[in-house]
């Protein structure tokens, strides 16, 4: 059976058009949520000053650092909810928080 | 050739699982289905079936651990009695709402308290609304005959609902019956490989099951759970005649005993029908126009059925074992009265409560409700209503 | 099993991001390094307890998992993995199914300490080839901060509150992790969010990777409930283990043995300052609750050392 395509379900959907027993096939269709918008306080993130340590990486509770090939890359906005740990963790001051989306 | 042998409803039960062969059952013992896991787990140490019996802890954990095998991908099931059930509630709407396609072998038995492991309907009755399949057994027969059709309903794709195979405790599980079973293979081919389209070992499609879901999506999961619950009618119907053609025996929403030209009949479930039969047989003999209406099928609720084989009665007795607490009688009695109002407003119904904790019912009592029916019907005599058979005091 | 920190960060992430837990939630970031402890290639079976972590990742029609999940309920998350587990042993048994499936459980403090502990308990007795992972905050979050026998002695929680007459909570926590250990599972370990959490990594692919049924409590903080700014989730559990609050410690198969002992072990103040639902333990007068805290994890603190010594 195909990947629920969850786009087509909306809370306006219809009952025949929801999943039986709202059971959902596929993986990681939370991507489609966006939970940037929720943030009040910004990271951003100094590529200059990072040295790849990687230590902010763990501590994020939204699996919003990236990392390729043991290089993290910037943040995912789309779902950085701005909790802030990355920047006081990160031992470089290569993370500063800024008020705001 | 059919085997036949003597066995009780427990056994039969358990033999009917061996023939089935699921993949898993989770179980905790309670009197008086505590025979069908231990016949299982017997079964299993000697070879004779590859089924994974997990003994739990207790019945929330033997339902919960049934919803995850099933999800898994396997056929699965469970069996209890009364307070067992009473403590997997919960669990048992998780099942049909999940759409899990599981079974229940309940050996019915009246609800604490006072504490008794004796027959009544309190425990399946309490959950007619949980959205289980529920069939019910007259005799040892029935019970394995309904076993045998339990997972080809529950499975089907447009059902895909959990099913809930009750029979009387003690009256049925433990007496020992004549009974006539299937040859392995007969049930092996008519029961088939189970093959879910979706479960969470699916190697292809990883599954998530059990969500959050908002009001905006809780109705519409209902009507789909009810569409589903509908749905079953067809397929009961379907299995039951399929399951003829296989053993002889067919089986329908529920079996009509010399209704077809009675003034005065019950409608009754499970056991005491044996009884009331006897009863009818009795008054036939005396020139009485007798019958009943033995209800196999509760779950869906065959309503519009029932009514229009009630629709020629003059007078009718609604026998409950079970209490409603509603001060007017038990469940059977409200759901058949709704039907008659539906479909058949000129049958004058009363509801009787009887059995309950194990007490007996005789053909005795049973021949003197026909009477009091007949009394009500060609003398004005008053029925007394909602009363309880065989009450002292 | 050596721990390379960056290729480990590297792995695809088994959490999606999307999901609905608070900002700052420590019991994320537990979930996270547990599941990356699960080896490239190998599939599994989430399950859960009902709790923050359930409402939050599965939020119709929205999963945060890349692989299979399961929720049941409040209670029982021990036996419905208990059905899971024993499903894939019959199905490749009958050559059903062919590929590796691990079984991790995740559930608050709640759904383990308290309402899950019987089916838990069943679930470990029986030795289910499974991990169950307690992400343990202290009490019931998801319902607003009530709270659990995890919640320690003293704490302000909406049902222990704070009052004129009442010091919060006034009984000590359970130790859950002993009690596991006393099922004689296979294996039973205790860690919590520290560094490059290679002691959380380490425990986990230990739990995973052993069979039977394993146990794992992860002390991880919420910042709503204990009240201190988000961004300070990693120095709190520092101070957990460095006061000996939160002592990192592992069962192996019998065999208690304490992964770290501090140089200095921090006064337990140093724990309970940064915390709101201390706060009132810092007022004049209540100097005697304080010390009664610093007994109670000095008690635990010599038994755990008692323990381990004996190997």
């Amino acid at each position: 059976m195909a990947a629920t395509d969850i786009t087509k379900i909306t809370e306006k959907s219809n009952w025949q058009d929801l999943t039986v027993g709202n059971q959902i096939y596929g993986a990681g269709t939370s991507r489609m949520f966006n939970t940037g918008e929720w943030r009040t306080q910004t990271p951003v993130f100094y590529s200059e000053k990072c040295k790849q340590c990687l230590l902010c990486v763990p501590v994020c509770p939204d699996s919003s650092i990236p990392v390729t090939d043991c290089k993290r890359e910037d943040f995912d906005y789309d779902h950085c909810k701005g909790c802030g740990i990355c920047a006081k963790v990160c031992p470089f001051e290569a993370i500063s928080m800024k008020e705001g989306q | 050739m059919a085997i036949r042998e003597r066995l009780s409803g427990n056994e039969a039960i358990s033999y009917a699982i061996k023939q089935v062969n699921p993949d898993v059952m989770p179980a905790f013992p309670i009197t008086p289905s505590t025979e069908i896991p231990q016949y299982v787990a017997n079964y299993i140490a000697n070879g004779e079936m590859d089924t994974d019996f997990i003994p739990v802890e207790s019945e929330h954990s033997s339902m919960s651990a049934t919803i995850g095998a099933s999800a898994a991908g396997a056929r699965a099931l469970t069996a209890t009695s009364s307070c067992g059930l009473a403590l997997m509630w919960e669990e048992l709407y998780v099942a049909a709402s999940n759409r899990l396609p599981l079974a229940l072998c309940l050996v019915n038995r009246a609800l604490s308290g006072p504490i008794n492991i004796n027959c009544d309907h309190s425990d399946s009755m309490g959950a007619r609304d949980t959205g289980f399949i529920q069939i019910y057994a007259e005799n040892n027969q029935e019970v394995y005959d309904n076993f045998i059709q339990a997972y080809r309903i529950s499975e089907h794709k447009d059902v895909r609902l959990p099913i809930m195979i009750c029979q009387d405790g003690f009256i049925t599980s433990h007496a020992v019956e004549n009974i006539e079973l299937l040859e392995d293979d007969k049930v092996k081919n008519f029961v088939g490989e189970y093959e879910p389209e979706n479960y969470l070992l699916n190697a292809e499609q990883p599954m998530a099951l059990g969500p959050y879901a908002v009001s905006n999506y809780y109705m519409e999961t209902k009507m789909a759970q009810n569409t589903a619950m509908n749905n079953a009618k067809k397929v009961i119907l379907e299995i039951g005649k399929e399951y003829g053609e296989v053993s002889g025996r067919s089986y329908g929403f529920f079996e009509k005993y010399r209704l077809e030209d009675a003034d005065y009949a019950f409608v009754i479930i499970g056991s005491a029908a044996g009884t009331s039969k006897d009863a009818v047989d009795a008054l036939r003999e005396q020139g009485m126009k007798v019958g009943l209406l033995k209800l196999r099928v509760f779950r869906p609720f065959p309503d519009e059925e029932i009514a229009k084989a009630l629709s020629n009665c003059k007078t009718v007795a609604i026998m409950d074992r079970s209490e409603g607490f509603r001060g007017k009688g038990g469940p059977l009695g409200a759901e058949v009265k709704a039907a008659l109002y539906d479909y058949a407003k000129d049958v004058k119904a009363f509801n009787l409560i009887y059995g309950l904790g194990g007490r007996d019912f005789t053909v005795e009592e049973a021949e003197q409700i026909f009477k009091d029916l007949e009394a009500y019907d060609k003398d004005g005599k008053e029925f007394k209503e909602y009363r309880y058979v065989g009450l002292r005091g | 099993m050596s721990y390379n920190f960056k290729q480990e960060m590297s792995k695809p992430e088994r959490l999606a991001p999307g999901h609905r837990m608070c900002a700052g939630c420590g019991g994320t970031i537990a979930v996270r390094a547990v599941l990356r402890a699960l080896h490239e290639g190998d599939k599994a079976v989430i399950g859960n307890a009902t709790g923050c972590l359930e409402v939050s990742t599965f939020m119709y029609p929205y999963t945060a998992y890349e692989d299979s999940y399961i929720h049941n309920a409040f209670e029982n998350a021990g036996a419905t993995m208990s059905g899971v587990e024993t499903a894939y042993n019959v199905l490749k048994r009958k050559g059903k199914i062919d590929d590796t499936y691990k079984f991790i459980t995740f559930g608050g403090d709640g759904g383990t300490y308290d309402i899950g502990l019987q089916s838990l308990s069943g679930a470990m007795e029986r030795n289910h080839d499974f991990v169950y992972v307690c992400y343990d905050n202290g009490a019931y979050m998801n319902t607003g901060i009530q709270r659990s026998s995890a919640t320690p002695m003293y704490a302000d929680t909406t049902t222990t509150p704070v009052g004129s007459e009442s010091n919060g909570k006034m009984q000590n926590r359970k130790d859950l992790a002993s009690i596991i250990a006393a099922h004689d599972v296979p294996y039973v370990g205790q860690s919590t969010l520290l560094g490059n959490f290679k002691d959380l990594h380490t425990k986990a692919e230990k739990a995973i990777y052993t069979e039977g049924a394993c146990f794992l409590n992860v002390m991880a903080p919420c910042p709503r409930g204990w009240r201190y700014p988000t961004e300070d989730i990693m120095e709190i559990c520092k101070l957990g283990v460095e006061t000996c609050y939160w002592p990192l410690f592992e069962v192996d198969h019998g065999k208690w043995i304490l992964n770290y002992e501090p140089k200095k072990k921090l006064p337990i103040e140093d724990f309970l300052r940064p915390q709101g639902r201390f706060k009132h333990l810092f007022k004049k007068g209540n100097e005697d609750l304080i010390v009664q805290f610093q007994e109670e994890v000095d008690r635990r603190w010599e038994e755990l050392q008692f323990r381990c010594s004996k190997y």
